[in-house]
């Protein structure tokens, strides 16, 4: 039973909580806010807040000065495609770990785990020259399939601990029931299991969408994503501040409000299961 | 427990999985260790042959090694000291009750989900530009001289920004550990007589001591290999270069893939003994 | 039809065997209840039927036909869970359809079957609820619904009360016995709940250790266990063993009474002793009391009835000399 707390002890907290949280959210309240003024508000001494004249001009340039739909479009594609192709891999693997586990199937997990640990940095050159070899450099198919490599031991983590937590009993029930292995999976566990393949998902797409080692070294222009698109903006297009707000804005709207909903299993994911 | 069909079962469908990340990890893994030991460089005569270790003692010997190692410790130390400290506190300061808690969990954890070249720009010029940056007008408002924060500051300034990303992520495992301490136990500690301090260092510090572990675990292996924020502010200069960032200046600025590749398994060596630690951890609760 | 029979059936889970070779045969409409304590074999006995576990060795056959290898789906059986087993994400009436769904079953048989079913177990009232609507006695309906709907050769039950409290554990307890008579269907049952096995069977197969202690209708368990373990299991409460002096008497090694074949006297009788506790049911009086010979040890008493007697009360006990249960010292049972 937590303690009732007496209103004031709750309003200092209520006040020191919001104080902290807008402080750490405001580079990107500010972020947002500088996108919608002009480049002379924008670098403005005293700076404005909120009373300058709103302006979304500075949206309209970027789209026309670098395409940004394109990018976006290629954040989606190598986003969504590594994260869809890494679950439909992912799911009969975890089936197989969560319900007919073998003395190996620790170990299996374990190394999966390890392969995530290996530092891009030590392979970017076997990966850039295969890439290279085979003319997928600057491709988004090629993106697809490493992102979802790498990936993939999250993805696999993931549902195993979803997995775990459905009663084998069930689906022993759907076998005793007449049902096979195809219908066992695609009719008992698989709806049962929604909302984990929901949030695997969700995060690992959050993942792809931001990753921004592979992406910035092997793409240049078909496959460019928006982290590249950003990273265009360093210099010296950089020293307008609107229009990179607005860029920037663009480039992460769309994954702030999906990692809103995703915080819970957050945790779950980036912590292979420990910490729930 | 099962029968011999679903164990043959089983096994094939996880071997699409195995198979790819064994691939996946192999091949490159191979390639690296290939080209360490021989003299590739791809813009000035190809391969030239087999050189033994010399890859790997040039790479410990060169001026930029020692540099780039204490950089590395540095910025991974100071971000796990800082996310660590302020992700303990603010974690025990939301796990209070207050008014509009699901809203400051929002926008202590957006931080995270902002793609790093995003946060790596915003930070440099928005807030770190000498000239028109939010830091100059503050320190002009109160009669300072702007920090030229990217040159002057360039360690400090990239730990702050690493650390803007990596504290919610903290902050979110910590509160998420903290939640679950049975608030029970508080009491009959505060029933013993001990005070707040005693009870935090008795009870909560105890409990979060596993979920503190994870977090400088799985946060060192994110760490050492933080790429975008150098590439995008610094581009590895004023004593910004990491152990990541001269690896990749060896193989794709310099093309010197031989060197490149020997700091590469340096890189997987340092990686991997971060990681023993992590999966053991892991591996222990798998067994419960 | 549902005759099973248990051919030399083994099961070892690596170096570790949990059932030694065992017979067994399970006649057509019988109701068997495999009952021991927990961790003895009963419940993997059930999941090798099922098709659920692998046998190391042996057959098993169903109306003959040899089983062995044939996947759960295909022998023809339905179960009962533990837990029910139910599919969170289908409303009662797709959990009951769902083994007909699987049997490609066109879907007017199948709505009728799954009506029929719901009348008799008084589901029609939450046909369209899920699973998690339901209490425990409404889960369990459920679950024995999707069993029926089959008309499988035999139903497996998995201690199927146990999540169910004492009241409602009684309930289907009979709900089941007259489904078992209606249906007129093979039925094996798990539990370790020893009235539950006395109250429902035909058929009693003790297992300890994954071994056949004795198989036998429940008054024959009751009146001949075969030896220790079987008396010290079946009846409650539990026989009372003695041996050494008391057991040479008889020429035994041991000899067990139980606590209903015992007289109670506060005048004379064979043993002296002093009551520990008594519970005083009202139905029933059941003493704990300390004989003066060995006061450390304790002998219950089963008294039809109330009788009079507290903590420290001097009684006698004179045990019925027909129902002396005397075993050798291997524990079998003598004569």
């Amino acid at each position: 039973m937590a303690r009732a707390v007496t209103t004031q002890r709750k309003a200092l907290n209520t006040t020191l909580a919001w104080i902290i949280g807008l402080l750490i959210f405001f580079p990107i309240l500010w972020t947002i806010l500088t996108s919608f003024k002009t480049e002379a508000e924008a670098i403005a001494n005293p700076p404005v807040f909120l009373f300058f004249d709103w302006t979304l001009e500075n949206y309209a340039v970027v789209q026309e000065r670098s395409n940004y739909m394109r990018f976006l479009w290629n954040s989606v594609i190598i986003a969504g495609g590594s994260t869809i192709l890494g679950v439909l891999i992912a799911v009969p693997a975890a089936w197989s770990m969560a319900f007919v586990p073998s003395r190996r199937t620790k170990d299996i997990l374990l190394w999966m785990l390890s392969t995530k640990m290996l530092p891009a940095v030590g392979v970017l050159y076997p990966i850039y020259l295969l890439c290279i070899q085979l003319g997928v450099l600057d491709n988004r198919l090629a993106l697809v399939v490493i992102l979802m490599l790498i990936n993939l031991p999250i993805i696999v983590w993931m549902l195993y601990t979803y997995f775990r937590e459905i009663p084998g009993e069930i689906l022993e029930a759907a076998r005793m029931d007449g049902a096979g292995l195809k219908e066992e999976i695609l009719y008992v566990l698989t709806p049962m299991a929604i909302p984990g393949i929901a949030s695997t998902l969700l995060l690992n797409f959050i993942l792809a969408w931001n990753e921004a080692f592979w992406t910035l070294n092997l793409t240049s222009v078909d496959a460019a994503p928006l982290t590249a698109f950003i990273a265009s903006y360093s210099s010296p297009e950089g020293l307008f501040f609107a229009k990179l707000s607005a860029a920037s804005t663009m480039a992460i709207a769309p994954i702030l409000i999906l990692g809103w909903f995703s915080q819970k299993q957050l945790v779950r994911g980036l912590t292979f299961g420990a910490v729930k | 427990m099962a029968t011999q069909h679903s164990r043959s079962a089983a096994r094939i469908m996880m071997a699409p999985a195995v198979f790819l990340l064994l691939v996946w990890m192999l091949v490159p893994l191979s390639m690296t260790l290939w080209f360490s030991v021989r003299s590739y460089l791809p813009l000035r005569g190809g391969d030239q042959g087999f050189v033994g270790l010399e890859n790997f003692t040039r790479f410990v010997t060169s001026s930029a090694f020692w540099p780039a190692i204490l950089t590395t410790l540095i910025i991974v130390g100071g971000v796990l000291l800082i996310s660590i400290v302020f992700g303990i506190l603010l974690a025990m300061l939301l796990d209070q009750p207050m008014w509009g808690q699901g809203v400051v969990r929002i926008l202590v954890i957006a931080p995270f989900f902002v793609m790093p070249t995003v946060s790596a720009l915003v930070w440099k010029n928005m807030f770190m530009d000498p000239v028109n940056g939010l830091f100059a007008h503050l320190w002009r408002f109160f009669g300072a001289d702007p920090i030229v924060w990217l040159s002057d500051a360039s360690v400090f300034s990239i730990i702050m920004i690493v650390s803007w990303q990596w504290l919610p992520f903290a902050t979110l495992i910590l509160l998420t550990a903290i939640q679950s301490l049975d608030s029970e136990q508080l009491e009959a500690a505060e029933m013993d007589g001990a005070n707040p301090l005693a009870r935090f260092a008795f009870i909560t510090l105890p409990h979060l001591s596993r979920a503190i572990t994870i977090v400088i675990l799985i946060q060192t292996i994110f760490l050492l290999a933080v790429f975008a924020e150098i590439f995008v502010t610094t581009g590895g200069a004023f004593g910004t270069r990491t152990l990541t960032y001269l690896i990749y200046q060896r193989v794709l600025e310099s093309q010197n893939v031989g060197l490149g590749s020997a700091g590469g398994v340096y890189a997987i060596i340092l990686a991997n003994i971060v990681a023993l630690f992590l999966m053991r951890i892991v591996g222990k609760n798998l067994d419960r | 039809m549902g005759r099973i029979t248990l051919d030399k059936v083994q099961k070892a889970f690596g170096e570790v065997e949990v059932i030694p070779p065992l017979d067994l045969t399970i006649e057509d409409g019988e109701f068997v209840v495999f009952v021991g304590p927990s961790g003895c074999g009963k419940s993997t006995l059930l999941r090798l039927i099922a098709g659920l576990e692998d046998v190391t060795g042996g057959q098993i056959r169903i109306d003959g036909n040899d089983a062995t290898s044939v996947p759960p789906a295909k022998r023809g059986l339905a179960m009962v869970f533990q837990s029910y087993a139910l599919y969170p994400h289908m409303s009662v009436r797709k959990n009951i359809a769902f083994p007909l769904r699987m049997a490609k079953m066109e879907q007017a048989e199948q709505d009728r079957r799954v009506q029929a079913a719901a009348d008799v177990l008084n589901l029609s009232d939450y046909i369209d609820r899920r699973p998690g609507q339901l209490s425990g006695g409404q889960r369990q309906r459920v679950a024995i619904g999707r069993a029926i709907v089959r008309e499988p050769s035999a139903f497996l039950f998995d201690e199927p009360l146990s999540n169910l409290d004492a009241a409602l554990r009684h309930g289907m307890r009979l709900e089941i016995s007259e489904l078992h008579k209606r249906l007129d269907t093979t039925m094996i049952y798990v539990t370790h709940d020893q009235v539950e096995a006395m109250t429902m069977a035909d058929k009693i197969v003790v297992l300890q250790a994954g071994v056949i202690e004795q198989v036998g209708s429940p008054l024959e368990l009751y009146k001949t266990p075969r030896n220790l373990f079987v008396a010290g299991f079946i009846g409650s409460p539990k026989m009372n063993f003695f041996d050494g002096a008391e057991a040479a008497k008889h020429d035994a090694h041991t000899i067990g009474i139980r606590p209903e074949h015992l007289t109670v006297s506060t005048t004379e009788g064979m043993w002296k002793g002093t009551v520990g506790v008594a519970e005083h049911l009202g139905s029933d009086t059941f003493m704990h009391i300390h004989p003066e010979a060995n006061p450390s040890e304790t002998i219950t008493v089963r008294v039809g009835g109330e009788f009079s007697a507290t903590h420290g009360d001097t009684v006698f006990l004179t045990p019925a000399s027909d129902n002396i249960h005397r075993f050798d010292a291997d524990g079998m049972r003598m004569g």
